[in-house]
């Protein structure tokens, strides 16, 4: 037979079937514990030694982390829902067209049956040195290879640098930003609610993570409020293959109208920083207007405010002003 | 669900110990650790004790097997190199080309990037599971592979044709961009692609006229 190839390092395995097991289980081992949701984060960091937990916490056997419910403001969509499960959800795709769009533009089919919402939105960043073990600033090192004068850098950040100038890849988290989704992350000490923008954190508060997780934390679930319910919404991500690759960047917005005015907009823009970008200046000139072409130029032109390109990737620049400029126009 | 409750009461019901022997004196698992884990340095197999009951009933192609499997074992591993179902391939290991596609109760996911331990209670279909297991007749899409001849080294083409196969399940009638989307997740190094997707829609087609 053909010779064994690799195999992930060992850890011990544990399966609980309830989020208190699972919170009990990361309270007992803490900083070892590694949580594992659909692992298409994690086996490649496993795989690659990068990362190496002596314990994994697998929650695939937690059944209420599964699933989209109705609740009375909304949807509750677990965590641990696949993202082949949003994108089919008929309220979702009818009500909040714009998560279910972003859920599609994940990866490929395979990916989307096993990876989830909640490890979509708390996957690391693909910085490809900090992904490639490279003792950097955000694996506690001190340096950015990424913005050393020779360095690679055509995906990386425009904005919210501070030391690490890596991107966060989810094409998901800008649409929940949009659709104003409330992140509910609990631990033994119970539930704390997150709105969508302030679940990501940037280098400036905490350079080791992506989310406002800690250890022993865990997103449970994500609700989605009926306040943006059939608001019209504009989605779009530019990347280098047409079949499937993380963002350059991408785009998510929601627009709510009455008559051709726009009383209230939400616009988020993925892959120009750290975490995704909530530009609410663009959002102020938005409102009160039709969206008109002058208004999306302006809008544009105020979302990027303050980018700063590295060598390679000053394109990101004009993409994320022309791609907010297009969402705006979209409603006109 | 049923099933792996019923497993659980066989578990309890024969000892770890007397199943072993049983198996010993039948033959009837697949026992290959041996090999597998002869002068791999990053092993440390036995550096941590599990809570985890490492010898697993896997439902494969319709067939209950017992195979003992480590916590940190991926499918494709056990399918591969325990099971012997060397149909599922592995090319980049990562999630990323799709060679190592298999059916996890009729959903199509990458074998590479799962752990065995994951699919307890779940039914796995592999390329060598669908043919008919009494006749031996292929299935629908490998009859479609066979007519158009749609692959050249055909390195991926167990895991285009599970793909295929999740394909017609979720979409019946696909249109040729549909199948491209359908089948993106799968990567071809000859580039085959407009034959692939002739095989799909010849697929299609079949499946229609049954």
């Amino acid at each position: 037979m053909a010779k064994i190839r690799d195999m992930i390092p060992a850890f011990e395995l544990l399966q609980p079937t309830s989020v208190e097991a699972a919170l009990n289980l990361l309270d007992e081992h803490r900083g070892e514990a590694w949580v594992l949701a659909g692992g298409l984060d994690s086996f490649d960091w496993f795989k690659d030694r990068v990362k190496r937990p002596s314990v994994v916490v697998d929650l695939g056997g937690i059944a209420e982390m599964h699933g989209i419910r109705e609740v009375t403001n909304g949807l509750e969509i677990g965590a641990m829902t696949t993202l082949t499960e949003v994108v089919r959800h008929a309220r979702i795709r009818s009500e909040w067209s714009v998560v279910a769009d972003a859920a599609e533009h994940v990866a490929t089919p395979q990916i989307r049956n096993q990876g989830t919402l909640g490890g979509n939105v708390s996957q690391d960043t693909r910085c490809w040195y900090y992904r490639s073990g490279w003792p950097c600033y955000r694996a506690g090192g001190n340096t950015c290879y990424a913005a050393a004068p020779q360095a690679m850098n055509r995906e990386h950040c425009i904005m919210g640098r501070s030391r690490c100038v890596a991107v966060n890849p989810s094409d998901t988290a800008p649409a929940l930003i949009a659709v104003d989704a409330k992140m509910i992350v609990e631990s033994s000490k119970g539930p704390k609610v997150y709105d969508a923008e302030d679940f990501f954190i940037g280098p400036a508060i905490d350079i080791t993570r992506m989310t406002v997780m800690k250890e022993r934390d865990l997103l449970t679930r994500i609700h989605i409020p009926s306040t943006w319910a059939n608001a019209e919404f504009y989605y779009e991500k530019v990347r280098d293959r047409g079949a499937w690759d993380f963002q350059l960047v991408s785009v998510a917005a929601a627009f709510q109208k009455e008559g051709d005015r726009i009383t209230a907009a939400r616009i988020a823009v993925n892959g120009v920083a750290p975490y995704p970008v909530r530009v609410e200046a663009a959002e102020r000139i938005v409102v009160g207007t039709t969206g008109d072409e002058a208004t999306a130029a302006a809008a544009g032109e105020a979302a990027i405010e303050g980018a700063r390109a590295l060598r390679h990737n000053d394109y990101k620049i004009a993409m994320m002003r022309n791609l907010v400029r297009r969402a705006v126009r979209s409603v006109a | 669900m049923d099933q792996s409750e019923a497993l659980g009461v066989l578990e309890q019901k024969y000892s770890r110990r007397t199943f072993i022997k049983g198996v010993i004196a039948t033959g009837a698992t697949v026992s290959s650790t041996g090999y597998l884990f002869r002068g791999t340095p990053l092993l440390g197999a036995a550096a941590f004790q599990t809570a985890t009951e490492r010898l697993l009933s896997l439902n494969v192609n319709g067939q209950v097997r017992r195979v003992d499997v480590l916590p940190h074992e991926t499918l494709a591993m056990t399918l591969r190199y325990k099971l012997g179902l060397t149909g599922t391939k592995l090319g980049c290991d990562r999630a990323e080309c799709g060679a190592c596609t298999v059916l996890v109760d009729g959903v199509a996911q990458y074998g590479c990037s799962m752990l065995t331990h994951q699919v307890r209670g779940r039914a796995v279909t592999t390329i060598e599971g669908l043919e008919d297991p009494d006749t031996g007749e292929l299935s629908t899409v490998q009859k479609a592979v066979m007519d158009e001849g749609g692959f050249q080294c055909a390195f991926c083409a167990p895991g285009f044709i599970m793909s295929m196969t999740a394909m017609l399940q979720d979409n019946p009638n696909p249109t040729r961009e549909e199948a491209a989307h359908a089948l993106s997740g799968n990567l071809c190094r000859c580039a085959d692609y407009d034959k692939i997707l002739n095989c799909a829609m010849r697929a299609a087609e079949l499946a229609r006229s049954v």
